[in-house]
């Protein structure tokens, strides 16, 4: 104990104190290491054993939190010779396997409990280690691959790529034909159009003189005979990296450039990192002589480049044969990236011939001037936030009903608990019902369902249920009539302060004394305790899924894969208590006061926005009109791309909800808790 | 909308007299009988929540005088035949095409296929 060794005699009592503490760091330690046992158990299936065996799991030394493989490498290898070192993609832990079982009992007694600074952040974590039987992960495929990437594998031969390399001709200065420049990090040239790097856009009047070097056709026409492309690109841009050098992260400019865009490894490897705006980066190793294509999300959303300095990451292979996906090395000689030698890219677009209109609109260049124009502004009296709703709540659901209803079939279940508790013959309301998922759940109760939609209201009536047409500020129910309440993922449809409180006021004032009502609204905090919400986590689903995702949860609700349990995601009423105002959380608006267009699956950067539905167009109705994006008549997006319709909505704070329930003295807050990305209270009438 | 919904609805007009929008007069022109299960604890229940003089008006507005007596008996719980009856008229009678009438503005709200339409416009609410 070193801490205790520069004791003077006026400090003896100190040492039983120092004990004490060392007993008590001892318990600490024992607790999460105990604790750690049963994370690992309840989420990820690892047993954890008692006795000592050859292998560790470490938990709190993961690539999921931030350690490298080379830091881990180099603190487990003290202990003994280290057979394997299993690092699991965006996990929290990692396996080390020694060559005996001393040897890992050594490093047990050492390590549990230790603290280590990570070499990149320089943040201090504590390790927690559990002896384990086996060395594996579950999942080993990640689910974690930028929506829409592809990396085809040797797409050429070594002979075409010397080839392909002698094309380009870097000996001419300043080429101006072919556009030649030397740019901070690397060398540029330019064939078909010039790309610019001031306007980040190509001049598309000005096509360049002499086309694509001869082999690069050829490269093409493979391309797209085997089917990794669907148009033929027509600008080149080549790029030559030193060692060291590297590219800042970045998105192709939208406006520029159509979709799939493609770009060929030449020379030497290489990992690039790609990243969502809500901060999630996975990191793709691109083999010499591979063919990375980005279409969709991963074109349009994610950032992609690949930093200076040297890597120590571990990588995602992304293989179209698939294999080699999710596998991390087990050879702990294998730990880092060849150095580098230079690195040329090919990069093949096709130049865009108009707008842009992608579903992500807050990273398109092409949809900031029209959102400018069309945009609607936050609302500054009640005229023009009953105008803002009728244009941006009421008249999209009623265009998109059938669409809507479509995509709402999985009950939430802790509204069904709710349901499902009251006592029988109880007379519930819903208020602002949809299609009616919630007026069927439970027979012994007599439920009417209300919406503002006509359309959502039919779909009711076709189901049988009973329900009517009118808006949620002036409900015509008697008062007093109901025994309970829903107000599911509507109040964050009303554009004041005041319009959202008159609404609890109107389902209060529905409620015989002592009947209670549950309120949903959609949360600003997209993640809270460290768990992301359902909305969130679904971002990287197949594409056909993510409409459905993004189209189910964009009114707050959840699809079908919910898990049962979410008790564990609720916060009390307790800690809300004293926290009813959100803390850097407050209603102000833009700056301009133009409502933001929010990327659908993406965490909320204001708490009034607009939340983008494309419609899937069999389930238009006729005669509707999509008036927020305009495609050019006979365009191929007139056809193919469905229409955008924005939907208005104001998600709550943490808080914000309970307080605006507690401003009202004729009901009493019963519980208050957080449901996967919603808010959510239950309330009494007094 | 069944006779139940019926008797939990009002008229919300602005400016109506304090309870002036109940009960709303019906003017059926398509009526229809659909049997639903009967559970006479559930309808039980309901009594206590129920207009009562407004639901005789209701029934005998669509023509079905029921054999209700004007108000419920002490011990309905037990009586199984007012039960049914009751039953039958809250749970079984719908009106599917008309119109509902606030008895204090003349307000006028559409029913279509079973549907009421109570919206109001913006100078209404």
């Amino acid at each position: 104990m070193a801490a205790s060794s520069q004791i003077t005699s006026m400090e003896v009592g100190k040492t039983s104190q120092d004990h004490l503490k060392v007993h008590k760091m001892k318990k600490k330690v024992l607790r999460k290491q105990v604790r750690a046992q049963h994370t690992l158990m309840r989420h990820e299936g690892i047993e954890c054993v008692s006795h000592a065996t050859q292998s560790l799991v470490v938990a709190n030394a993961g690539l999921g939190n931030g350690m490298s493989r080379h830091q881990l490498f180099r603190i487990v290898e003290e202990y003994g010779l280290v057979e394997t070192l299993l690092m699991p993609p965006n996990k929290p832990y990692s396996f080390v396997k020694y060559g005996t079982t001393e040897e890992a009992k050594k490093a047990f007694d050492a390590l549990n409990g230790k603290e280590v600074t990570r070499e990149d952040f320089g943040q201090n974590i504590v390790l927690y280690i559990n002896f384990v039987e086996k060395v594996f992960w579950k999942n080993v495929v990640p689910t974690s691959l930028p929506p829409g990437l592809t990396v085809v594998e040797k797409v050429i031969s070594p002979e075409e790529e010397r080839r392909m390399l002698e094309s380009i001709d870097w000996t001419e200065d300043e080429d101006t034909q072919n556009a030649q420049k030397t740019l901070k990090h690397r060398r540029v040239k330019h064939f078909g159009y010039e790309f610019c790097y001031n306007s980040n856009n190509v001049d598309k009047d000005k096509p360049l003189p002499g086309g694509f070097p001869g082999i690069c056709n050829l490269f093409l026409e493979k391309c797209l005979k085997r089917g990794y492309i669907k148009h033929k690109p027509d600008q080149l841009t080549v790029n030559q990296y030193e060692p060291g050098q590297g590219i800042p992260p970045h998105i192709d400019t939208h406006s520029a450039f159509e979709d799939e865009i493609i770009s060929l490894s030449l020379g030497a490897e290489i990992v690039m990192d790609f990243k969502h705006p809500d901060g999630h980066t996975v990191a793709i190793m691109l083999p010499r002589r591979s063919l990375l294509v980005m279409a969709g999300e991963s074109r349009y959303l994610w950032t992609h480049g690949y930093m200076i300095t040297p890597r120590k990451y571990d990588v995602i292979q992304a293989s179209e044969l698939g294999q080699k996906v999710g596998t991390i090395t087990a050879d702990v000689g294998d730990l880092t990236l060849n150095r580098r030698e230079t690195r040329t890219s090919f990069t093949f677009r096709k130049v865009r011939r108009s707008p842009c209109n992608c579903i992500y609109s807050s990273v398109c260049d092409s949809q900031k001037g029209q959102q400018r124009q069309g945009q609607p502004s936050f609302p500054l009296s009640e005229m023009e936030a009953s105008k803002l709703e009728q244009e941006h709540v009421h008249r999209v659901y009623e265009e998109i009903a059938a669409h809507f209803s479509s995509t709402r079939h999985s009950p939430w279940p802790q509204i069904v608990e709710f349901l499902r508790s009251l006592p029988k013959g109880a007379i519930v309301a819903d208020i602002g019902c949809g299609n009616g998922k919630y007026l069927g759940i439970n027979k012994d109760l007599y439920m009417i369902g209300c919406d503002r939609s006509k359309n959502l209201v039919d779909i009711c009536g076709e189901k049988d249920f009973q329900a009517f047409v009118c808006d949620a500020l002036s409900v015509p129910i008697r008062s007093g009539s109901c025994d309970a309440c829903i107000s599911i993922a509507v109040i964050h449809h009303f554009s004041t302060a005041e319009r959202r409180l008159a609404t609890i006021r109107e389902l209060a004032r529905l409620l015989r004394p002592g009947g209670t009502a549950l309120i949903y609204v959609w949360a600003m905090e997209q993640e809270y305790k460290k768990q992301k919400s359902k909305y969130l986590k679904e971002k990287n689903d197949s594409k056909g899924k993510e409409e459905e995702i993004n189209t189910d949860t964009a009114r707050g609700l959840l699809s079908d894969q919910m898990p049962d349990g979410s008790s564990q995601d609720s916060a009390s009423s307790d800690q809300l208590l004293n926290d009813s105002k959100g803390k850097g959380c407050d209603a102000k608006p833009v700056a301009d006061s133009r409502l933001p267009v929010h990327t659908n699956r993406t965490s909320f950067h204001s708490q009034d926005l607009l939340v983008p539905w494309h419609l899937k167009s069999d389930t238009k109705k006729k005669g509707a009109s999509a008036d927020i994006l305009s495609f050019p008549a006979g365009s191929k997006e007139s056809q193919e791309l469905s229409p955008v319709f924005h939907r208005y909505y104001h998600v709550f704070c943490e808080g914000e909800l309970e307080a605006a329930c507690r401003s009202l003295d004729c009901v009493r807050v019963q519980k208050s808790y957080y449901d996967q990305g919603n808010w959510c209270v239950v309330l009494e009438k007094l | 909308m069944k006779l139940l919904t019926h008797n939990l609805l009002t008229s919300h007009v602005r400016g109506l007299r304090p309870g002036g929008g109940f009960p709303l007069r019906i003017q059926a022109s398509e009526v229809r009988v659909r049997p639903v299960p009967f559970n006479a604890p559930f309808v039980a229940r309901l009594v206590p929540r129920l207009q009562w003089a407004a639901l005789l008006q209701a029934a005998a507005s669509l023509g079905h005088p029921s054999e209700l007596p004007p108000e419920p008996a002490p011990d309905y719980e037990a009586d199984e035949e007012f039960l049914r009856r009751l039953h039958h008229l809250l749970l079984e009678v719908e009106v599917v095409e008309g119109v509902l009438e606030c008895p204090d503005s003349g307000r006028r709200f559409p029913v279509s296929k079973g549907i009421p339409n109570m919206l109001l416009g913006d100078d209404e609410a």
